[in-house]
């Protein structure tokens, strides 16, 4: 108990008048972190429920391991793949290892500065909403993407698409994808075609080579929009050396793309602990995979393209489908919140993803701005749900008025 | 055969310290307090001064909008202090007790001679009129309005709570007598709400009454909910609730002619190393039986009604007025767990999946356990919340004092004990219950 001894030592300087009192949501933060405060209720309820929020955050964290974990290892198979030199599974994970954990920790140290500095200066504590979007943020991004980048793109969205509006629990749009699509509109160049989702250079010294003839980095999904087969069947996905990808590639996840999005499986893992633990809601996630196969399905009744020809389990193999679903469009702060609400907008979610892959070949990946259409829809989607509530309860008085 | 309503949605927390179904006794204290503040809605006046000798029964204040809406004294004696508080608001009127009581004389009254008035004048003059409250604001009830219709519930399932058939044995009789009452008070029916297991046959077999069988977990017990499966309460209409306890007292005053405020109260909790029932009247001091008697080296927490809904009081506290049930659970301050957030620890209780779920009585504290923050969870209030209102909706409208949305959620149905389940399971650890209060005392200003 020293460290709780020294921690009761140090405290009041952190109080009212303490000479550090200015960094007390500071000291809170990380006070709350170590030990669950002992403040017992003042008024309500007499006891509580042991579940608060850094429990919630905590396990959408250990939910995303597997796909994070998964996108390093891929990020240095596709790396050595690349540049033709066969290494070990360890020599693999490392170097993907070294290229991500510098962007999480610039999205981590730009992410929470802005919170905890907001939180200081609006007298609250510190929320642990940016634990998850900080661990997101890299994870849906190519893998190439600059620092620098993550940092202004990390610090935007946390001002512009979270802060301004009051913080956790207030913002409209999910903060991670307001990250990606700032970088996205800012700086397309590095945020898609064929050059930044295989990392070709070499990652603090380790990896060096260079990348062997018929190289090309482009996703899957970039490869379809821009090919010239007039039907599916004449066309067939390569891997970065032009090797055909089989299903059970995409589903393990053996393709470029962002570092967190390639294995369906691993997605697959983090969405059985968020539904098993009811922190991730299996009705927005179902309903998300059911408006895609609606879709799909009924364009490729009318295909005239191979991308119209695609069939559903392509779509949700490739790309940031799965992951969208899973770890995206759950967020329950931008989603809908009533459970009629949540079938509705996981549904189109689903959709319009769908239509934007086929249908404009200018983004390759739907996933983003149907999550960010739909986030601006949410409330309104609720307000049709509660208002149907609402005229049932004015309803019984009609009817009693008209009984008299 | 009653008709029977299955609740799904709602949570029983399974606390330790349950209480033994044994009489342990009656229970008097030298002084007894009656607070003011226990009567919600009403604006007390005082009808004595110290050193006055009252009898049981008689008026300690009056409502200052109702001069004729009395509250008894639960015993007799000598006034011996009046506590004010700030702005000299009456904290509580304290009562030297005689050892033997002294009744006030109200009369042995048959209901079926009696008018509605005459029943109505008879309860407010004998000064228990506040065991009737009403919805909507969940006050004491407003004699000058006529109920739609009056509500009992006859089963408690707070966690911890007493078992009705147990305390109502024996008061079979009073029981009636209250239904008949309570029929006249109102040109509506007097539904009452049991539980598929009561056995008391005072309430299974009631006369004058509609019937009702609850299923499910808590709160199927609170009336409000049964209201709202039953028949909800609409905008501009009235009804009344009680407790089935509340209702034989009232069968007491006709059948005896006497006020007798006697409860008879589960001791329970984790820390409590005899639990049982007592008889005590309501505002007598709980000294005596916590003496000896609850865990000793920890801080504790004494409540006066169950964990969820009841008051905070002291070692010395009193029986507030219209609890059946004393609580003792430990107060945890000074208890500091090391990374709550990654915990596996079998002690921690969560009505959700993130925890492991064993099959086990727990020992809560009264420890918050997590920081109040913005509202993030969703789908977390519904899963307690077994009436047909988004809670989550109708708080976001409290606490922003959005009328027309109050009402058009259903603002009139409910009362803050309807919310004790949402407060708990919250993630976000917001006051609810005290957010909805305020809510409906604010609304009533506005209204009235």
């Amino acid at each position: 108990m020293s460290l709780r001894n020294y921690i009761d030592k140090i405290k009041p300087n952190f109080e009212e008048g303490g000479k550090f009192y200015w960094l007390h949501s500071t000291f809170d933060a990380f006070e709350t972190f170590l030990y669950v405060p002992d403040t017992t209720s003042k008024s309500g309820v007499h006891i509580h429920d042991a579940r608060d929020s850094k429990r919630t955050m905590v396990i959408v964290i250990i939910a995303l391991m597997p796909a994070l974990l998964f996108g390093m290892y891929n990020v240095g198979f596709q790396h050595y793949l690349a540049i033709g030199q066969d290494v070990g599974f360890w020599t693999k994970f490392f170097y993907g290892l070294l290229s991500v954990l510098p962007q999480i920790v610039v999205s981590y140290v730009v992410g929470l500065g802005i919170e905890f500095a907001m939180a200081q200066m609006k007298h609250e504590e510190v929320s642990e909403g940016f634990l998850v979007t900080g661990i997101l943020i890299p994870m849906i991004l190519p893998v190439d993407t600059p620092l620098w980048m993550i940092a202004v793109a990390t610090a935007f969205a946390v001002v512009f698409a979270k802060e301004v509006f009051g913080g956790t629990g207030y913002n409209i749009f999910n903060v991670a994808l307001i990250a990606r699509a700032f970088l996205f509109f800012s700086y397309p160049s590095k945020m898609s075609g064929d050059q930044v989702w295989v990392r070709t250079g070499s990652t603090f010294g380790m990896g060096k080579g260079t990348v062997v003839d018929g190289f090309s980095g482009a996703t899957p999904l970039g490869q379809l929009a821009t090919t010239d087969a007039h039907s599916f069947a004449d066309f067939s996905f390569r891997g970065i050396t032009g090797q055909p990808l089989t299903t059970s590639d995409m589903f393990f996840g053996f393709i470029p793309g962002s570092v967190g999005e390639v294995s369906t499986l691993a997605i697959l893992l983090g969405a059985i602990l968020l539904i098993a633990t009811n922190v991730g809601s299996w009705k927005t996630m179902f309903s998300v995979f059911l408006g895609g196969l609606f879709t799909v399905t009924l364009v490729n009744l009318f295909a005239a393209n191979a991308a119209m020809e695609m069939p559903a389990n392509y779509h949700f193999l490739l790309g940031g489908f799965a992951f969208g679903a899973v770890f995206m469009a759950t967020d329950p702060v931008t989603s809908a919140r009533t459970e009629t609400g949540k079938w509705i907008y996981g549904f189109l979610i689903g959709l319009i993803a769908v239509t934007i892959r086929i249908f404009n070949p200018g983004y390759p990946e739907g996933m983003m701005l149907s999550i960010l259409f739909m986030n601006a829809f949410a409330p309104l989607i609720d307000f049709y749900v509660v208002d149907a509530n609402i005229k049932k309860r004015l309803k019984r008085v009609e009817v009693k008025n008209r009984e008299k | 055969m009653a008709n029977r309503i299955t609740i799904k949605k709602g949570l029983q927390i399974p606390l330790a310290g349950r209480a033994e179904e044994v009489f342990r006794g009656s229970i008097a204290s030298e002084f007894v307090k009656v607070c003011p503040d226990d009567f919600h809605g009403i604006i007390p006046k005082l009808a004595v001064k110290v050193n006055d000798r009252i009898k049981a029964g008689n008026a300690l204040f009056y409502d200052k909008q109702h001069p004729d809406m009395f509250f008894a004294s639960p015993v007799s004696g000598v006034v011996t202090d009046i506590v004010r508080g700030e702005k000299r608001k009456i904290l509580h009127v304290d009562i030297q007790a005689d050892k033997d009581i002294q009744y006030a004389d109200f009369g042995k009254k048959q209901i079926s001679a009696l008018s509605t008035s005459e029943i109505k004048s008879a309860v407010l003059e004998a000064g228990i009129w506040f065991l009737i409250k009403q919805r909507p604001y969940d006050i004491v009830a407003n004699p000058d309005k006529s109920p739609r219709d009056i509500f009992v519930t006859g089963f408690d399932t707070a966690p911890l709570a007493p078992s009705y058939d147990f305390i109502l044995q024996g008061q079979e009789d009073d029981l009636q007598t209250g239904f008949d009452a309570l029929s006249k008070l109102t040109e509506g029916k007097v539904y009452l709400s049991i539980s598929t297991k009561t056995t008391n046959k005072g309430l299974r077999e009631a006369r004058n009454v509609i019937l009702t069988e609850f299923e499910g977990p808590h709160p199927a017990g609170n009336v409000g909910v049964q209201i709202n499966r039953i028949k909800p309460v609409n905008k501009g209409e009235t009804v009344w609730t009680l407790s089935a306890l509340d209702v034989a007292i009232i069968g007491r005053l006709f059948n005896k002619g006497i006020v007798d405020l006697t409860r008879t109260v589960a001791l329970t909790g984790s820390e409590v190393k005899k639990t049982g029932y007592y008889k005590m009247t309501i505002g007598t001091g709980l000294k005596s039986i916590f003496k000896n008697n609850v865990t000793e080296g920890i801080p504790l927490r004494y409540i006066s009604g169950n964990p969820l809904t009841g008051i905070k009081i002291d070692e010395d506290g009193f029986l507030h007025a219209y609890d059946s049930q004393i609580t003792v659970i430990p107060e945890g301050v000074g208890v500091h767990e090391m990374f709550g957030w990654a915990s596996l620890s079998p002690n921690r209780y969560s009505a959700g999946c993130t925890y492991p779920k064993l099959r086990k009585e727990y020992r809560l504290d009264a420890r918050i356990l997590g920081g109040s923050r913005a509202i993030i969870v969703s789908n977390e209030y519904d899963q307690v919340f077994p009436m047909d209102i988004y809670p989550e909706q109708l708080i976001k409208a409290t606490i922003a004092f959005n009328i027309d949305k109050m009402e058009q959620l259903g603002i009139y149905e409910v009362a803050p004990e309807d919310f004790a389940l949402c407060e708990f399971v919250d993630t976000s650890k917001l006051e609810i219950q005290k957010i909805i209060r305020t809510g409906l005392d604010l609304l009533r200003k506005e209204m009235e």
